[in-house]
């Protein structure tokens, strides 16, 4: 495991810089095109989720390298006010209906691993991978 | 995604011909291409990707503005890709709701069945049609061993699955009800009660329950807000609105239902029937209830049943066979 570089979301700008680090990652590890470009859109609505529904936050990027297989791991943590129901956020049509982007189920469809852990009033922390193939 | 690849090299061929000999058959092709891989779920940033490398290998020596803007086309695909991932996934979804509630409505079917009892000296005609799958009107006979014929016609204000939940909930607490207060008025009361403690507040049921007694000739009947149905006096051959007064199942525990009676006599009719009969829309407006009548009266020279489904056919008609809402109509004729 390399060293972990983050990105502090506070203004909707930050969303922009935070894409520029990951995908600089994301190339530096062997990611072709379109899976840059898969992985520059699950960031950008993880900060926007940051930026629009807990105000501050932050996204960091590691590198995977395992023996078998090497990969991107984007941790999502922010103090907001957390997801009472999860199983509702993770469905299909809930967030983009509103026509709020790809939402959650959307940053699970790009990226291959998905993991959420909110506690309502403390905050919310996504991780996520995608692996190199 | 490896069959991808394996058309990757076919799409650069067909790529190269159709840039050499713009022919419709490479565009025809490429149409092939195209359901193929929407067949296999290939998202559009992945065609866009295709097309690229096949140009780069085709034109080596493509500007390098032109390059760079793919990377910016493709950027701008990825979001539709989702977006036609959640269409799939939200398809599949649909295709196990409806299953889901096919498998109900059959249930619901079993569960409320009823059979058009054979009286002596009735003609009885029945048809109860659901918008959708699933039925919020009910219609039921009882005979018991006088002979006696008691008859259920129920609507639940809304459709669909709800309604079709509150319907058999009454459905078993009629039978439930003991055979000395099978009068309309006391089956009503007891109804009343059962809905008004066990179904949400903004649910209402609205219901007429009448019994046929042979010996007296006399149809006895109570309202429970249900939409009135009509009687047809033979002797001399008019038509009238059945009157009642009664509030709706479920409004308040202790609403009393009155009890009516009309003296039957040969070739008189019963008409009963749900609001889907009588608020059945032609464009924009509602049907009057005359004209509903005019329609019926068409019918009313046939054996009840035909009639009853030849009235349901014209209606389905008039509405461009997509009913509003569910449909119940029964008619009762007291034969020579």
């Amino acid at each position: 495991m390399d060293f972990q570089s983050c990105v502090n979301i506070q203004k909707e700008w930050d969303i922009v810089g935070a894409r520029q680090l990951g995908r600089d990652r994301a190339k530096s590890i062997g990611f072709g095109t379109v899976d840059q470009a898969r992985i520059a859109t699950a960031i950008s609505e993880l900060a926007r989720n940051i930026y629009l529904y807990a105000g501050t936050g932050k996204i960091c990027f590691e590198t995977i390298d395992e023996m078998s297989q090497k990969g991107i791991r984007i941790i999502a943590t922010d103090n907001g006010p957390g997801i009472r129901d999860i199983s509702q956020v993770m469905e299909d049509g809930y967030s983009t209906s509103g026509g709020l982007g790809a939402g959650l189920p959307g940053v699970k469809r790009l990226m291959d691993q998905f993991d959420i852990v909110s506690n309502p009033g403390k905050g919310t922390e996504i991780k996520t991978i995608k692996w190199l193939r | 995604m490896d069959t991808l690849k394996l058309d990757l090299e076919n799409y650069r061929e067909l790529l190269k011909q159709y840039i050499e000999t713009q022919d419709e058959s490479s565009l025809y092709q490429v149409e092939q291409f195209s359901k193929m891989s929407m067949q296999q779920k290939i998202s559009p940033e992945e065609i866009v990707n295709a097309h690229i490398h096949a140009l780069r290998k085709l034109y080596p020596e493509l500007p390098a503005e032109v390059n760079t803007s793919f990377d910016f086309l493709l950027e701008s695909m990825i979001s539709y890709g989702l977006a036609y991932q959640e269409f799939q996934a939200l398809r599949e979804k649909q295709l196990e709701l409806k299953s889901e509630i096919s498998v109900a409505a059959s249930m619901q079917q079993t569960l409320l069945s009823t059979v058009r009892p054979q009286v002596k000296g009735l003609d009885i005609g029945a048809v109860s049609v659901p918008a959708n799958q699933m039925n919020g009107d009910y219609y039921h006979f009882v005979t018991d061993k006088n002979e006696t014929l008691g008859i259920a016609i129920a609507d639940v204000i809304g459709k669909g699955i709800p309604a079709a939940l509150a319907m058999s909930m009454i459905k078993y607490s009629m039978d439930s009800f003991p055979e000395s207060q099978r009068n309309p008025s006391s089956i009503l009361g007891n109804l009343n009660r059962v809905v008004e403690r066990n179904v949400d507040p903004s649910m209402f049921v609205t219901m007429f329950y009448g019994l046929y007694n042979p010996s007296r000739e006399v149809f006895e009947y109570s309202s429970a807000g249900h939409e009135p149905g009509f009687y047809y006096n033979a002797s001399i051959d008019k038509f009238e609105e059945i009157k009642t007064k009664g509030l709706l199942l479920g409004v308040t525990n202790d609403a009393t239902y009155d009890q009516f009676e009309i003296k039957i006599n040969n070739n008189d009719m019963i008409i009963l029937l749900t609001d889907g009969v009588t608020e059945c829309r032609i464009g924009d407006r509602f049907i009057e209830r005359e004209e509903v009548l005019s329609v019926i009266k068409q019918y009313t020279h046939l054996p009840a049943q035909e009639a009853v489904e030849q009235v349901y056919k014209h209606f389905e008609r008039l509405q461009d066979f997509q009913l509003r809402d569910d449909f119940t109509l029964i008619i009762i004729r007291k034969e020579v």
